[in-house]
């Protein structure tokens, strides 16, 4: 592939392809199950921002760990969690990947390096120290990313870890998904300060921003800083701008957006056709060769729908179990 | 060999045996070696009362972690790095400050292994110091055992002496759940005869630390101590208390108290913390619902009043159950 001009080869562009096409059918697809009243619960749909989970997982391994948000679909597809059991678990099936006990907020697989979704808005941050530190006592070179979007940007949790991190040398990477909402508010309102690498600047640590519906420029800045994680060189911040395609929530009203807003990203801040446009465009990957993968993938979404419409539900006994190891 | 231990070495003990066994473990709070990055000593302070001094020496600073003062922040840490296979003990000074991390405890690691259908546990000991008489007030005295054993997917221990700190310290560390471990400040200089050994206790045993076949006394940590007092006064008056050490609260002994409560059919429960929602309204209620036609008198809940911890010594002392306060309790069930 000489005239790729791309740093990943084209075998890696299809994978990093397909993960967010994924992410994107997933989420597609949850908003119309979901309209439909089957799936239980609270659901954060990821859809608009997969270059950002999708360009930094693509530099991570199953030592690497993670600790995500509650809009967390995507950065478990990322990180190689596996599609049918999060579908199953969200609509709160024994065969879900918590056994139907956790549910969109907490789909979790640790053997995968996915220390969960969570709840709790920046509660990852300091999860993900611990972890970065289990990785630096062992010398593994594992490497811990946070994920909070601009709104838990604002959380204790997340400034308390920013000074841990740099305090112990920590190899974590602090990322930032400003979609520009904390639900309904606006980081214009809620972030004091101008930029996040002068928040960074702050504790040490150094920042990087990039256009977040970019996958390349995601996958360039997040390469370098978690090599230098990677290599003793300790934490860093990573702000991806992005925009989100739904509400904060399924079944949010959006009011609080412009006018012609949803529209306007959908035709031109969509990370998938960005990408699309860039690979086909240098001729590396076809339109018919990811029109392919479009298909399959929404192949496998269907019947991840499915077969979680059919699987078995938990039994009484299940809520009295895994409360403790022993006890 | 058994020698004379004060519950504070006890509890050095344990975590260096555990440490020395388990390279696994590590520790962490603010100031356990103390002085880090200042010109002077290493191991300053070893702990504000000196719990963790000498650690550091052997261990060194990758597994004896000052920490910078901040709960929410290395609380997590050492969550988090027990969901990854590390052990850690994290010292949270007063377990007061829990209201500042409690998040990382009752919302992350109590739910981990529940919340991602089994796949996880989470082996972290948070240890810290509770109840009241060092006239520190109202945010450095609580007694919030009932707070955590309210959770579920936590373990809550108390032990009221030193050969039990040391053995359910030592049980803490090698479970896999999470475990609040609360040492009474009042109790730290308290001696008893420990084995030189390491040696575990098993959670959900309760002690009895006097045998008696007239009124049952249940208690934990310092309260243990006013009711063997109490006991000791009313055995002059021919009145023979038995009085229960919980030392578990989550998971709790049961079999143990209600069995008791047969033997003895009255039954006081004493408590350091607030009386709603409190380990003595729970030891009540249990043995009301099991094992009512064992009463032959309403069940009495001896606690602290519904007030913060006062800070005056007058008040303190009025605050804090006395050997007193239990007799009269007792006599008052046997009239």
């Amino acid at each position: 592939m000489s005239n790729n001009p791309f740093p990943l080869p084209k075998e890696k562009l299809l994978e990093a392809y397909t993960k967010m096409k994924t992410i994107r059918e997933f989420e597609e697809r949850l908003h119309v199950e979901f309209a439909k009243g089957d799936i239980p619960g609270f659901v954060h749909l990821y859809a608009g921002e997969e270059a950002s989970g999708t360009g930094i997982m693509m530099h991570l391994e199953d030592k690497d760990r993670i600790a995500s948000t509650h809009r967390g679909h995507g950065h478990c597809i990322a990180k190689g969690v596996e599609v049918e059991g999060m579908m199953a678990e969200i609509y709160g099936k024994v065969t879900g990947s918590c056994r139907g006990k956790g549910g969109s907020m907490h789909i979790a697989d640790l053997s995968k390096g996915m220390m969960g979704a969570n709840g709790i808005l920046g509660a990852g941050a300091p999860l993900i120290c611990g972890a970065a530190l289990a990785s630096k006592f062992r010398g593994d070179g594992g490497v811990g990313i946070t994920f909070f979007g601009d709104g838990a940007s604002n959380q204790g949790t997340v400034l308390e870890s920013m000074n841990l991190a740099a305090v112990w040398n920590l190899p974590v990477i602090f990322v930032v998904e400003n979609n520009g909402y904390a639900e309904s508010t606006s980081i214009d309102y809620a972030v004091a300060v101008d930029s996040y690498i002068d928040r960074a600047a702050g504790f040490g640590i150094p920042g990087v921003t990039v256009d977040g519906t970019d996958f390349f420029a995601v996958y360039e800045a997040a390469g370098e800083i978690i090599k230098r994680a990677r290599e003793g060189g300790g934490p860093a911040f990573l702000e991806c701008k992005m925009v989100r395609f739904f509400g904060h929530f399924e079944g949010d009203a959006q009011t609080y957006r412009a006018k012609g807003e949803n529209e306007e990203n959908r035709a031109n801040k969509d990370c998938l056709k960005i990408f699309r446009s860039k690979v086909a465009g240098a001729g590396v990957i076809s339109e018919a060769e990811m029109n392919k993968i479009d298909d399959e993938v929404l192949a496998r979404i269907e019947a991840s729908v499915q077969k979680a419409k059919k699987d078995p539900l938990p039994t009484a006994k299940d809520l009295l179990t895994d409360v403790y190891v022993s006890y | 060999m058994a020698r004379n231990l004060s519950m504070k070495d006890a509890i050095n003990e344990a975590l260096d045996l555990e440490m020395r066994r388990d390279p696994t473990v590590i520790i962490m709070g603010e100031d356990i070696a103390g002085g880090a990055g200042a010109q002077g000593e290493e191991d300053a302070w070893g702990g504000v009362l000196g719990v963790t001094k000498g650690l550091i020496g052997k261990y060194g600073a990758n597994r004896v972690m000052d920490t910078p003062l901040s709960e929410s922040a290395y609380i997590g840490a050492a969550v988090g790095a027990a969901a990854c296979g590390l052990r850690p003990v994290a010292e949270l000074m007063f377990l007061d400050f829990m209201g500042v991390c409690f998040d990382q405890i009752f919302n992350q690691a109590a739910k981990f292994k529940y919340m991602f259908g089994g796949k996880a546990q989470t082996p972290v000991v948070i240890r810290g110091m509770v109840g009241g008489g060092f006239r520190a007030a109202a945010q450095h005295s609580q007694m919030l055992t009932p707070l955590f054993t309210h959770i579920p997917g936590l373990k809550v221990v108390c032990p009221s002496n030193a050969y039990d700190a040391k053995g359910l310290l030592i049980q803490s560390i090698r479970d896999n759940d999470p475990v609040i471990f609360c040492e009474h400040k009042n109790l730290y200089a308290s001696m008893a005869d420990v084995p030189a050994e390491s040696y575990t206790i098993p959670f959900g045993e309760a002690a009895i630390p006097r045998e008696g076949k007239h009124v049952t006394i249940v208690a934990y940590g310092l309260m243990v101590h006013r009711a063997l007092e109490a006991a000791e006064t009313l055995s002059k008056e021919k009145i023979d208390v038995e009085v229960v050490d919980l030392r578990t609260l989550s998971p709790i002994d049961l079999d143990t108290i209600i069995e008791s409560v047969e033997k003895t059919g009255h039954l006081v429960a004493v408590d350091e913390a607030n009386p709603r929602c409190s380990i003595a309204a729970d030891v009540i209620a249990s043995v009301t619902e099991h094992a009512f036609k064992a009463l032959k008198s309403a069940p009495k809940a001896i606690t602290a009043p519904h007030t913060p911890v006062p800070f005056t010594p007058v008040l303190e002392d009025l605050y804090i159950p006395s050997a007193e306060r239990i007799a009269d309790a007792v006599r008052k069930q046997l009239k």
